[in-house]
This record gives structure tokens, sequence and C-alpha cells, in this order.
């Protein structure tokens, strides 16, 4: 009797035991598994950057990357410091002369020191947020159109399916010499290199969200459109109340999609054009061929990833925000 | 009192692949007003096909729809449809989906204030005040169904369609559903038709209960008159000797006159087909 008795105990305190630690293992689990991931990484990143010799020396270990990141930052800030100074000295110069002589007109003279990592980084994302944007005010409503009209899908359709699979870089030599016969002003508001990448990315993303536009409104819930025909919308109204809010999810993915691939364009565009961004930086760095070149390349890698990370995050969250579906939201 | 809606002699033509599909053949039924009609049969027997011509969103091949003398040629809110699946928009709340439909049909008849309480008048009807301002996700089936009934009533249809409203609830809701519907048709009296495959249902609620024949070339079998005195109750009325002999001559017509003998294989064929023409 009595051993039975202390079996039942046993058994309850092992099972009130056990649900404990697998409580405590589930609170655990999203922040532990990732950076028991992100561990055996760096060590396996440590292990074969050691092992690998290259012209340029070893390959870039996670601590060669770290040293980088803060010389890249403080070069972007000596580089800020030089700039302020010349902009110091310039006004001196010119607050002098006028005194002087009051007729005299100063000119003011931009700073044309090298651009830094961050400067970089700026300038490629305001390209892909352009391009991007851009490419949402062509092909959302063009996406809405095809998606009403079985007619005009049927017209567009090839269209789309040919250039659909081309890669926007192919496009990039057409892009910069139609740019520089027809973009043509002795001031302009762009430069030019600008334009051309804004392009490369805005025919990559036009595709993705035309075609997820189009189809979230052709396969519209029949019964939304019979709500519609019953109350006889008026076309404008139909679009707006009924149409757009039931295509908003395809309309999002669509665009998250299309970010994703333009951003990785743009990397590749800069680099092949020389165009200012990120990829320019790898490629002068990959042309520089210094001892510290590989790591400067391996940290922008990392900052084009955890860029396109964020900018996939900064979607999702205005998906989150604007789609009535929250589901279709996630990752 | 005169006919309301008249559908005269109406057939239903599907042209497939394999050549035409008759999916109704003369059907032909006059509806006064104030009638609460339900039209039963077996499924796919063509009860949402005859729905459909009279909301006008098919049109039929032969014959027509007339409300008050006018031919039926295109879909209107004075033919307000309550649909199968409540039909909400997901991204509008209970009241701004009862609002679209008010602002579009009373746009120029009321002002602001005057579509506000018709709304909330409405939505009181169903007993729903207090869901409002929840999304259709926030709420559960019956109370999407009851919405969807707060729309249709707001257009003030002259005819009002429902396509198995209760259809996808489960039995408790449902009678609930039921005995509402009941309440707000002893306040209004709209005229109704209501497509349904619960025989219950049907006795319960209607005046006239058409009954309608197997598919293809569906038509009405049979019509009967519901004399049982209003309001009806469901509890006496289940021990009531003309609710029951009503009761068991749908049955009868359902089970016995019109029943519906398909070989499994069969079926299974036909449902392999059109899932293919859906992918």
């Amino acid at each position: 009797m009595s051993t039975l008795t202390t079996q039942v105990i046993d058994e309850s305190i092992l099972t009130k035991l056990k649900l404990r630690f697998s409580s405590m293992h589930n609170q655990a689990k999203p922040i532990l598994l990732p950076m028991i991931g992100v561990a055996i990484f760096l060590f396996l990143w440590t292990l074969a950057s050691s092992s690998i010799n290259t012209s340029l020396g070893k390959f870039p270990s996670p601590a060669a990357v770290a040293t980088q990141v803060h010389n890249l930052y403080t070069e972007h800030n000596q580089e800020r410091d030089k700039a302020a100074a010349f902009y110091q000295r310039q006004e001196e110069r010119n607050a002098k002369r006028v005194a002087q002589d009051p007729s005299y007109e100063p000119k003011i003279r931009a700073y044309t020191g090298k651009e830094t990592f961050v400067d970089q980084i700026v300038t490629s994302l305001i390209t892909v947020m352009s391009g991007f944007i851009l490419a949402a005010a062509l092909a959302i409503p063009l996406g809405i159109a095809i998606g009403l009209s079985k007619d005009l899908n049927a017209a567009i359709n090839p269209i789309i399916q040919i250039f659909k699979p081309v890669s926007p870089l192919a496009w990039l030599p057409l892009v910069t010499m139609v740019v520089s016969a027809v973009y043509v002003s002795d001031d302009p508001f762009f430069a030019k290199s600008f334009v051309n990448s804004l392009i490369t990315v805005t025919l990559c993303c036009i595709w993705p969200m035309v075609i997820n536009t189009s189809v979230g409104v052709a396969s519209i819930n029949k019964d939304w459109d019979n709500v519609s025909q019953v109350l006889r919308l008026p076309k404008s109204k139909h679009i707006q109340k009924i149409v757009l809010p039931a295509a908003i999810p395809s309309i999002f993915t669509g665009m998250r999609m299309s970010l994703g691939v333009a951003w990785m364009v743009l990397i590749a565009a800069e680099m092949l054009a020389q165009n200012p961004g990120l990829g320019k930086f790898v490629w002068d760095e990959f042309q520089n061929g210094s001892s510290e070149s590989l790591s400067r390349i391996m940290t922008a890698v990392i900052v084009i990833g955890f860029i396109g990370f964020m900018l996939d995050r900064m979607m999702q969250k205005i998906q989150y925000v604007a789609s009535w579906d929250k589901s279709s939201a996630s990752l | 009192m005169s006919t309301l809606l008249n559908i005269s002699k109406i057939d239903m033509v599907f042209p497939t692949p394999k050549g035409d599909f008759t999916a109704l053949k003369n059907v032909d039924l006059q509806i006064k007003k104030g009638e609460f009609i339900s039209l039963i049969g077996h499924s796919g027997c063509g009860k949402s096909t005859v729905l459909n011509v009279v909301a006008g969103l098919y049109q039929a091949t032969q014959g027509g729809v007339l409300l008050n003398n006018k031919e039926v040629t295109a879909p209107g809110p004075e033919r307000a449809v309550v649909f199968q699946n409540h039909s909400l928009l997901p991204w509008l709340t209970c009241y701004q989906n009862v609002e679209l439909a008010v602002i579009e049909v009373f746009k120029n008849k009321m002002s602001r204030a005057e579509m506000k309480d018709w709304i909330n008048h409405n939505l009181k009807l169903v007993h729903m005040e207090h869901a409002a301002h929840k999304k259709p996700d926030e709420i559960s089936g019956g109370m999407k169904q009851r919405i969807g009934i707060a729309r249709a009533l707001a257009m003030q249809p002259e005819v009002l369609l429902m396509d198995e409203p209760f259809g996808a609830l489960d039995a408790l809701t449902r009678a609930h559903m039921q005995d509402s519907l009941m309440e707000i048709q002893d306040e209004l009296n709209n005229t109704v038709i209501m497509i349904t495959h619960d025989v219950d249902e049907a006795v319960l609620l209607s005046d006239r209960i058409v009954m309608m024949t197997n598919g293809p070339a569906a038509t009405i079998g049979e019509i009967l008159h519901v004399d049982l005195p209003r309001p009806r109750n469901r509890i006496e009325l289940a021990k009531d000797a003309e609710y029951n002999s009503l009761r068991s001559s749908v049955l009868e017509f359902l089970y016995e006159k019109q029943r519906k003998v398909e070989p499994m294989p069969k079926k299974k064929a036909i449902e392999n087909t059109s899932t293919t023409e859906v992918a």
C-alpha cells in the first residue's frame, strides 16, 4: 500500500516538473534558439576564415568585420568634420570679400570629398525607395485595370510574361543610353546615375506588382462583387470601396516580393554601372585591393543583408496597419 | 391583393463545353405583397438559380421576372439579397457595412443624421447594436448573418431575397435566428423569398412553400399553403396536428416523390470533373 502511494506522489511530482520545464523551455525558445544559431554560424565563420588565404590576405573573420564597422564609422565622422571645416572656411572667405567689396557676389561651392560608407547606404536606400514608389504608382493602377478587364488582360499579358523574366541588369545599358540622350538639362535636378539606378529598380519592381495586383483584383470574392451589384455601386465607387480593399493583401504580397528583389538588383546595378551606392562601395573596395578590402566588402555584405531584412520588416509593419487581413501580414 | 412579383415562365439554360445545360424549365410563380415564400428542394435543383434570376444577377433564357409590372434586367437594392455566406466586407465594421448600403440607396433622400438613425435602427432590429463597431471577423457566424439581414433590410427592399440564410449555422443559433426573423417580419411585413433545405424552417416561417423538382430542367412541383396562425411558436407547433401534417407533406414530396437517386460512382466522377475545372 505504502509503495503504491509513494509511486503515485512520485509520478505527480514528475509530471509537474516536466510541465514546468517545458513551459520554461517554450518561453526561452524564441530568443535562445536564434542565439544558438548565430553563435554556431560565427564559430564556423571564424574557423573557415582562418583557413582561407587569398591574394588579398586571409578571408575576413567576424573580428575583422567588427573592426571595419568601427573604422567605416570613424571615417564617416572624419569626412563630415572635413566638410564642415570646408564650408566654414568658404563662408569666412566670402564674408571677407563681401566686406572689402560690397558688390561681390559670393560663390558657394559644394564639398567634393569622397563619399563614405554611410553616404553610400543613404544613396542606395533613397534610390531603392524612389524606384519602388514610382513602380507602385505605375503598377497598382495598371494591375487593377488588368484585373477588372479580361480583354485588357488578354492584350497585355503576353508583354508582361515576356518582360517579367528579364533581369533588369540586361536593360541597364539601354537605360543608360536612353537617359543620357533624353534627360538633358544644364542643371539637372537628379543626377543621371540616380535616374539610371531608379529606372532599373522600377523595371524590376513593376512586374511582380502588376501580376499580384491583377490576380488579387480578378479573384475577388464573388459575393462581394454581388453585393456591389445589388447596391448598384458606380464603377469608381466599386473600385474604391470593394476592389481596392479586397486586393490589398495581394498588392502587399507583390510589393514585398518586388522590394526584396529590387534591393538585390540595385546593388548589382550599382556595381555594374558605377552608380553611387553600396554596390559602388563594394566594387571600389575590390578594385582598391588593399589588405582591408575584403573585410570592408564583408561588412558591406552583412549591412546589405541587414537592410534588406529591415526593408521587408518595414513593409510587413505597413501591411499590418493597412490591411484588413492580418493573417497575411506575417513573415 | 394584387401580384407584386411575377416570375413568369422562366427557363434557364447554361452553355457548357459539353452542350447546353437546362437548369430551370418553365418556372412560374406569382407572389403577393407581404407574402413569405420558401423555396425548398434537393441541392442542385436550381433554387439558387431562381433567386439569382429574381435578383437580376442572372438573366433568364426564356420568360422573365416582373416587379410591379416592370421587367427586372439588372440587380438593384429594391431586391436586396441576404447571401448564404453573409458576404460582409471584412475591412468594414458592422456599422460601415450597413452604412455602405444606406448611403448608396438613400443618398439623395436622407440627411447624414437621418442615415445614422436609420442604420442604428436596423442594427437594433437584429439585436446587434452592441457590435456595431466590431469587424465581421470578431463576431460569430450567427451575428454575421444578422448584420447581413440588417444590411438587406436597411435597403428597404420591395422583395427580400434570402439564399439559405441560416444554412451555415448550428441548430440552436438557427432556431434563434428564425425567431428573430419572425419577429422582424411581424413588424415590417416584408415580401420574402427564402431558399432553404430545412423542412421545419420552411413550415415555421412561410405562407407558401414552393417545392421544386430535381434538375436538370427543374420546375415547381407543388405549392403548399401554410395557414397556421401567427405569431407562431415552435414549441406549441411541435404538437400541432396541422403543422405536423404540413411537415409530412413536404417530407413526402422530398423523399418519396422527388427522391434523389444518384449512384455513388457517378457522383464521384462529377465531383472530379468539377475540381479539375476549378483548378
